[in-house]
C-alpha cells in the first residue's frame, strides 16, 4: 500500500518489508534521522557496534550463519570508510550484505564538507553494486533492489548512501511486491544451468575411473538444500569429495568419503586426489591460487567439469573443459535425477583402485603433529575443543593466521552454515565480530572464535558489545605470542629473521576480559586443558580464552609458493623449511 | 597496463603466456546513469586491462541506455574474461565483441589544426581533399580540419600535416557498430 512518509522512515519500512529483525550500526550526525525513525519502532532490533568494521564483520557472521542478508547502518565519513574493510571481504566470500551508509545533504556534496567522503566512489570497487540516492522517491526501489541484488546471484555486499536531506525528505513508500521487477532490466543472474551440459557431466561421472568433487563456499551460499543434494549424490556415486575452505561444512566430516581440506595447507590425500585425478568435479568453488598451487603443473591429467553460478570465474584461471553456469543446489539436483535414472549402482568397483590409493595417501597422516605433556600444542588445543563440544550445536568463526588453518583441519563438520571465516580477503579481525552477529542470530548456540592473539586485538573492542547484548561468545585464543603465520614464512623465505611479527607487550587476556565485563581463563599445562574449556563452556556469558601454546610450531602439510600439489611439506619434514622454496618461488604470496 | 603481458588469475602463474594480445572493438549497451562510466573505467583499471580507446554517449534516450565502445589489446583469454567481468556489473545489459564477431565498421573524427603560408597552405588543402577532410575554421595563416574515416585514415592525414605546419589534433575514439541488419 502505497504511503507517504521520510526518506528516514522509509529505511526502516523497506528493512522490515525485506524480512531484517537486526542490524548492526554505529551512529553519526548525518545518520541522525534513520536513528530517530529507528528509536520509534520496535520490529528491527538494532546492536551498537564499537567500530563500523565490527558491525560488517557482524553482518556476515549473522548472514552466513542464516542464509539471511546481514545489513549494517553508519554515518557518513569516517563511519563509511571504517565499513571498507568488511564490505571487501564480504565480496570476496560472496556474502550478501547491505550497508546503509548516511551522506551530507545533497546541497553539501562536492564541497569537502564535514565528514563528507565519496562513499560511492570509495566503495565502486568493493561491492556488487552501490547507490547515492538524491531523490526519495527512488529510496523504496533501491532499498529493495539492494536486498535483491546483495542475496541473488553470486551473492554480495551492496551499499546504499542516503543524503541528510532525503532522510528528512517526505515521499512516497511502495512495498515490493508493489514496485515489481527491480528497475535494472539488465541484471538477470543464472538459476539453473543447462540440461544437457548438466548431463554430459552426468556421462562423464559414469566413466571415470579417479574422480574427485571439488567443492566451494558456493554451495553453502545456495542453501542447506545444496549440501543435502551433494550427500545424496557422493551416496550415489561413491567418489571422494573435498572441499575449500569456503566449503567446510557443506559435506560431513566424519563421512568417510570426505578428504579433508584441500590447497595450501589442505590435506595430502586431497591435494594429490586433486593432482592425479582423470575427473575433476568442481562445484561453487573459482580455482583460487590457494588451492591451484602452482598453475602450469595443475591436476596434470584430469577432465575438469565446473559448475558457477558466475560466468567469469569458469576459465578465469585454469582451463576447463564442461561448464555449467547455475545455482550449485539446481545443478546437483539435476545431476541427483538423472544419476538415477541411468544407474542405481554407484561405481565402487570401478574406482576401487582409486581409493586404494587415496588410503594410501591418507595413511601418510599428513595432519599428524608431535604432541607434548609440557606444552599445549595448538592442533592439540583444537581437538580437545571439538571433542569438548561434539553433539552440541556449535558455530566456529576464526581469524586470520595459523589458527585458523588449524581450526580447518581440526575442527570438523557436520553441517553447512557452522564454519564462518574470512577466506578470500584473510582480515584479521575478522572473527569476534563475526561471533558477536552469529550469536545474535542464534541466541542458544554454542559459539566460538578460534582466535590468534594478534589478530584478535583488531576488533577486540566487540567484547563490550558481547557484553552489552548478553552474547555468550567465546574467544578460544591460541597465544603463541607471534604472528604465527607470519613467522612461519619469514622461516620459509627470509632466513628466519622475525620482522616486527611478535608482540613486545601483549595484554594480559585474562584482566583485559574482566574489564570488559566477561570473563577471563588462562591455561598453560596440556594436563588442565579439559577442565579450563570445560570451564569456559560452562560459563554463561561471554569468556576471553588465553591459551598459551607452543611457539614455534609450523603449520603443515603446506603447498609452498610456487610448487604443485604433489609437492607439499609434510609433518614428518625434518629439514631446514627455509631450503624448500626456490628463487621464483619467493616473489610470490 | 600490462595486462597482455602478465598471465592473469593466480599468484602461482610461473608458465611463461603462450597466447598473443590481439586489439579487440567491444560494444557495451549500459543504463545511462551516474556512474556507469566510472563502474566499467575502474573495473578496466582495477583487473590491469587496457583501454586504448573509449567513447560514451546516450543512445536510446527513451530506454535510458548508453552504448560504450572500448578498443582494448589482450590475449583471447583475458579478453574473455573482460566480456565476462563487464557483464557483471548491474547495469551491463550486453557487451559484443565486435571484432570477435565479424568485420565491424570502425569510424573516428579528429580536429586538425594546421598553421603555416605560402606553398604549404595550397598543399595542405590539396590533401585535405584527398581525404575529403572538411575546413571548418580558416584564417589567413591556420585551418582547422574535420577527418572522419578508420583511425589508420586518421593516423595517415595527420602523418601528412606534421611537416606542413602540425598545430594539434584531437579525436573523437571510436565509434564501432556491425555489419548486417541484426542490432545488439
Ligand atoms: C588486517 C590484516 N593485516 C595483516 C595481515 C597479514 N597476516 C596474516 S596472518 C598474520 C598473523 C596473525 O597472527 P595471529 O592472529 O597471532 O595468528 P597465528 O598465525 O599466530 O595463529 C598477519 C599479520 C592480515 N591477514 N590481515
Ligand atoms: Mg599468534
Amino acid at each position: 500500500m502505497a504511503e507517504q512518509m521520510t526518506g528516514a522512515e522509509m529505511v526502516i519500512q523497506a528493512l522490515v518489508d525485506n524480512g531484517v529483525e537486526h542490524i548492526f550500526g554505529y551512529p553519526g550526525g548525518a545518520a541522525l534521522p534513520i536513528y530517530d525513525a529507528m528509536f520509534q519502532q520496535d520490529k528491527v532490533q538494532h546492536i551498537l557496534v564499537r567500530h563500523e568494521q565490527g558491525a560488517t564483520h557482524m553482518a556476515e557472521g549473522y548472514a552466513r550463519s542464516t542464509g539471511k542478508v546481514g545489513v549494517v547502518l553508519v554515518t557518513s565519513g569516517p563511519g563509511a570508510t571504517n565499513a571498507v574493510t568488511g564490505l571487501t571481504d564480504a565480496l570476496m566470500d560472496s556474502i550478501p550484505l547491505v550497508c546503509i551508509t548516511a551522506q551530507v545533504p545533497t546541497t553539501l556534496i562536492g564541497s569537502d564538507a564535514f565528514q563528507e567522503c565519496d562513499t560511492v566512489g570509495i566503495t565502486r570497487s568493493c561491492t556488487k553494486h552501490n547507490y547515492l540516492v538524491k531523490n526519495v522517491n527512488d529510496l523504496p526501489r533501491v532499498m529493495h533492489e539492494a536486498f535483491h541484488i546483495a542475496n541473488s546471484g553470486r551473492p554480495g555486499p551492496v551499499l546504499v548512501d542516503i543524503p541528510k536531506d532525503v532522510q528528512f525528505a517526505l515521499g512516497m513508500y511502495l512495498g515490493p511486491d508493489e514496485i515489481g521487477a527491480s528497475r535494472h532490466k539488465s541484471y538477470h543472474p543464472a538459476t539453473s544451468g543447462d540440461a544437457r551440459a548438466i548431463e554430459a557431466a552426468v556421462d562423464m561421472m559414469l566413466k571415470a575411473e579417479r574422480p574427485i568433487f571439488y567443492t566451494g563456499g558456493g554451495i553453502i551460499n545456495s542453501g542447506p538444500e545444496a549440501s543435502e543434494r551433494l550427500r545424496e549424490l557422493a551416496e550415489l556415486t561413491g567418489f571422494p569429495v573435498t572441499s575449500t575452505l569456503m566449503g567446510l561444512g557443506a559435506f560431513p566430516g566424519s563421512n568417510p568419503q570426505w578428504m579433508g581440506m584441500l590447497g595450501m595447507h589442505g590435506t595430502y590425500e586431497a591435494n594429490m586426489a586433486m593432482h592425479d585425478c582423470d575427473l575433476m568435479i568442481c562445484i561453487g568453488a573459482r580455482f583460487d591460487d590457494r588451492i591451484t598451487g602452482r598453475i602450469d603443473a595443475f591436476s596434470p591429467g584430469s577432465t575438469r567439469i565446473h559448475v558457477d553460478i558466475d560466468p567469469s570465474s569458469i576459465g578465469k584461471n585454469v582451463r576447463t573443459d564442461l561448464s555449467i553456469v547455475g545455482d550449485s543446489g539446481l545443478v546437483l539436483e539435476e545431476m541427483v535425477r538423472i544419476w538415477r535414472t541411468k544407474t542405481n549402482q554407484p561405481r565402487t568397483e570401478a574406482i576401487a583402485p582409486w581409493w586404494e590409493q587415496i588410503e594410501g595417501w591418507r595413511s601418510r597422516h599428513s595432519l599428524g603433529f608431535k604432541n607434548s605433556d609440557t606444552t599445549i600444542k595448538p592442533q592439540h588445543a583444537i581437538k580437545r575443543l571439538y571433542e569438548a563440544t561434539k553433539g552440541r550445536d556449535v558455530y566456529i568463526t576464526t581469524e586470520v593466521g595459523q589458527h585458523q588453518m588449524w581450526a580447518a583441519q581440526h575442527f570438523p563438520f557436520e553441517m553447512p552454515n557452522r564454519w564462518m571465516t574470512s577466506g578470500g580477503l584473510g582480515t584479521m579481525g575478522y572473527g569476534l565480530p563475526a561471533a558477536v552477529g552469529v550469536q545474535v542470530a542464534h541466541p542458544d548456540a554454542l559459539v566460538i572464535d578460534i582466535a590468534g592473539e594478534a589478530s584478535v586485538q583488531m576488533t577486540m573492542q566487540e567484547m563490550s558489545t558481547a557484553v552489552q547484548y548478553g552474547l555468550p561468545i567465546k574467544v578460544f585464543i591460541l597465544n603463541n605470542e607471534r604472528m604465527g603465520m607470519v613467522r612461519q614464512w619469514q622461516d620459509l623465505l627470509h632466513g628466519g629473521r622475525y620482522a616486527h611479527s611478535y608482540s613486545e607487550s601483549l595484554p594480559d587476556f585474562v584482566k583485559l576480559a574482566e574489564a570488559y565485563g566477561g570473563k577471563g581463563i588462562r591455561c598453560s599445562d596440556p594436563k588442565l586443558l579439559d577442565a579450563a574449556i570445560q570451564e569456559m563452556l560452562d560459563y554463561d556469558g561471554p569468556v576471553l580464552f588465553d591459551c598459551l601454546v607452543e611457539k614455534h610450531e609450523n603449520c603443515l602439510p603446506m603447498i609452498p609458493s610456487g610448487k604443485p600439489h604433489n609437492e607439499m611439506i609434510l609433518p614428518d619434514f625434518e629439514d631446514d623449511i627455509g631450503a624448500v622454496i626456490d628463487e621464483k618461488g619467493r616473489q610470490l604470496v | 597496463m600490462n595486462a597482455h603481458l602478465q598471465p592473469s588469475g593466480s599468484a602461482y602463474f610461473l608458465a611463461a603466456e603462450t597466447q598473443k594480445p590481439e586489439r579487440h572493438t567491444l560494444s557495451v549497451l549500459v543504463d545511462n546513469e551516474p556512474g556507469i562510466l566510472a563502474r566499467v573505467v575502474g573495473l578496466f583499471s582495477a583487473r590491469g586491462y587496457n583501454i586504448d580507446s573509449l567513447t560514451v554517449s546516450e543512445t536510446e534516450h527513451e530506454k535510458g541506455l548508453s552504448r560504450i565502445t572500448v578498443v582494448t589489446v589482450a590475449t583471447p583469454k583475458v579478453l574473455t574474461q573482460i566480456k565476462l567481468q563487464l557483464e557483471r556489473l548491474v547495469p551491463v545489459h550486453k557487451v559484443h565483441d565486435l571484432t570477435a564477431e565479424g568485420k565491424a565498421l570502425e569510424r573516428e573524427l579528429a580536429l586538425v589544426k594546421v598553421a603555416g603560408s605560402g606553398e604549404h597552405r595550397v598543399e595542405t588543402l590539396r590533401l585535405a581533399d584527398a581525404f575529403r577532410a572538411q575546413v571548418v575554421d580558416a584564417t589567413t595563416e591556420s585551418f582547422v580540419f574535420e577527418v572522419t574515416g578508420k583511425p589508420s585514415k586518421i593516423d595517415s592525414f595527420i602523418a601528412l600535416m606534421v611537416p606542413l605546419g602540425l598545430v594539434e589534433v584531437v579525436r573523437t575514439g571510436l565509434a564501432a557498430i556491425s555489419r548486417g541488419p541484426e542490432g545488439m
